[in-house]
């Protein structure tokens, strides 16, 4: 019986076989090909000059600040949120769960005229900030404040889940044994998330240096001024300067094939994209939204 | 939109003190403070950069009463987007549910040399910025294609952009529930004489039909709302190839801001409807399933 189910298998198996391959060649792999084929076209050193232009290093650099900063800060909200959620109980802890993952059921665009309607010139705040000089929107402070709030549930996606996987016994231990509520964290907490925690971060910064929606809105787009890395590609694909944004989107395309090394590392059971909803949740969470998106 | 204006409690939640450390005897005072402090820190930022700002999109959508956001989001240029962008979100999210499958199935089932690589490479336009994303299929499928294939400037160019984005959700909400799937189950069947289409419609379709369906959700919601992979290649033509995220985007540069808050709020009401109505048919689903 075995044989003859193989051979019924092995011959519906080469259309579906060519069908997937073929559809993930023509969508991704030729694309992505094609654009290191485009940027090398005319030489290395074309390639080379086009992206240290002053604009095209400050735009590099931008971006670089700007991971720099938001980065961090999400790491610090997104294990802290982790905590509250997973290690109490209290009301409206479902709408907690719920409104950290808002971010990803939003189109970017509006995320960043959403920072624009309260932090803007006409804007909720706008008056307050103008008063006393600060400047957010068509800055940078706009544009690190855009990129942390499309980036800001990632790392509680992927630490809540293990974190209410392990259980706090060991925490709760620790604890009886005297030890302070930092030292618990440090060392038991901490190396029990460390890999979870990674991949939060890892995607969190690649949200963070191809964020373009939300950064578009606010930027103002000035360049060798509010011009991030992403921003400095469409220009120049606006200016017809082909080869520079070629060129500079083979440095975010090594950048994303990094990240893609690291992601591919994840277990098989974590690598689906709403792994929030999918646990057997526990009686008082029903998270609302569950996407994801980039 | 409850969730929107729906505060959390700014104060720590009781629930805080009750739970977690049984260790009553430290200095209480001080400590309570200190838990405070994480709850209050965490909903400030959340409020600062989603809560509020969220808020502020409602306010001015709403800001002259419903007529002017009504005037707004049905302006000729508006349901052109808004008409494109729900079309095209749909035949992307039902096309690439399908095709999600077939490389699910080839991931789980079959086996070939490379098959990690292409399993990796399936999450690339997840980790991918947008829009080199978008300068990608321009590169291939522009003007200057090397195949002579240039569907920039029309549908058939956004529907590849929305395509590439939301292929990793369409494969990775299938190939696990898959990977999972009692192999002697469809043996059992197909050894009391079911055919190959029916032990696929009578046993796996059924286990695969949630993860088919949160797969087709997720990818509809962020094909609504896609932008930055749609923007080069769509060529941003009014009223043919100019998506509702597109037209945000101009009428916030423009300085028509409760015009852009009011179709913002129609994209975001829309995204929320799909993805509850496909939690609630998911959970459906998942306890019908249950022994």
């Amino acid at each position: 019986m075995t044989t003859a189910r193989k051979g019924r298998r092995s011959r519906a198996k080469w259309p579906l076989r060519v069908l997937a391959l073929g559809y993930v060649a023509l969508l991704i792999i030729l694309p992505v090909g094609t654009v290191f084929f485009r940027a090398f076209q005319h030489g290395i050193g074309t390639a080379w000059s086009a992206v240290t232009t002053p604009d095209a290093i400050h735009a590099l650099m931008l971006t670089l600040l700007v991971v720099a900063v938001a980065v961090p800060l999400n790491t610090v909200f997104g294990v802290g949120v982790s905590l509250i959620l997973a290690r109490h109980r209290f009301p409206g802890a479902w709408l907690l769960d719920a409104l950290v993952d808002i971010p990803l059921a939003i189109s970017p665009v509006i995320i960043g005229l959403s920072l624009l309607l309260v932090y803007g010139k006409t804007g909720w705040f706008g008056n307050w900030l103008a008063a006393r000089g600060i400047e957010v929107i068509f800055s940078v402070p706009g544009i690190i404040m855009a990129s942390a709030a499309v980036s800001l549930p990632y790392v509680v996606r992927e630490v809540l889940p293990v974190l209410q996987e392990i259980g706090d016994e060991q925490e709760q231990a620790a604890a009886t044994l005297g030890a302070k509520p930092f030292t618990t964290f440090r060392r038991i907490t901490l190396p029990s998330i460390r890999s979870g925690l990674a991949y939060g971060v890892t995607l969190t910064t690649a949200r963070v240096l191809g964020e373009f929606g939300a950064v578009a809105v606010v930027s103002g787009d000035i360049a060798g001024h509010t011009q991030t890395m992403t921003l400095f590609i469409s220009d120049s694909i606006g200016n017809l300067d082909p080869t520079a944004a070629y060129a500079g989107a083979v440095i975010l395309a090594l950048l994303a094939l990094g990240v893609l090394a690291v992601l591919a590392r994840r277990p098989e059971g974590r690598r689906r994209w709403q792994s929030r909803s999918d646990r057997s949740a526990s009686d008082s969470e029903l998270p609302l939204l569950s996407t994801t998106s980039a | 939109m409850t969730l929107v204006e729906g505060h959390l409690p700014a104060e720590p939640p009781d629930g805080l003190s009750v739970l977690s450390h049984s260790r009553a005897t430290a200095g209480r005072v001080p400590r309570l403070a200190l838990r405070a402090l994480g709850p209050s820190l965490v909903v400030t930022y959340l409020s600062l950069l989603v809560l509020l700002p969220l808020a502020a999109v409602l306010d001015n959508a709403f800001q002259h009463g419903f007529s002017s956001f009504w005037q707004a989001v049905t302006q000729p240029e508006a349901v052109a987007a808004l008409k494109l962008t729900f079309l095209c979100s749909l035949a992307v999210a039902i096309f690439n549910t399908l095709a999600g499958l077939v490389i699910a199935w080839v991931l789980v089932r079959d086996d070939f040399w490379g098959k990690e690589f292409v399993s990796a490479i399936i999450d690339l336009p997840f980790a991918l910025p947008t829009i080199v994303a978008g300068l990608t299929l321009l590169a291939l499928y522009g003007p200057d294609s090397p195949f002579g294939i240039d569907v920039a400037g029309t549908k058939i160019g956004i529907i590849f952009a929305l395509a590439f984005v939301t292929l990793p959700f369409c494969v990775r909400s299938v190939q696990p529930v898959l990977a999972e799937i009692d192999r002697e189950t469809e043996e059992a069947a197909s050894s009391l004489g079911a055919g190959r289409l029916r032990v696929l419609m009578k046993i796996v379709l059924p286990s695969i039909a949630p993860g088919l369906l949160s797969g087709a959700g997720l990818a509809f919601a962020r094909a609504l709302g896609e932008f930055g992979s749609v923007v080069l290649i769509s060529d941003n033509l009014p009223f043919k190839t100019e998506v509702a995220s597109s037209w945000i985007f101009s009428l916030s540069q423009s300085d028509e801001l409760s015009s852009a808050a009011s179709v913002s709020v129609v994209l975001i009401a829309s995204a929320l409807v799909v993805l509850i109505v496909i939690r609630y048919l998911v959970s459906r689903f998942t306890v019908q399933d249950a022994p």
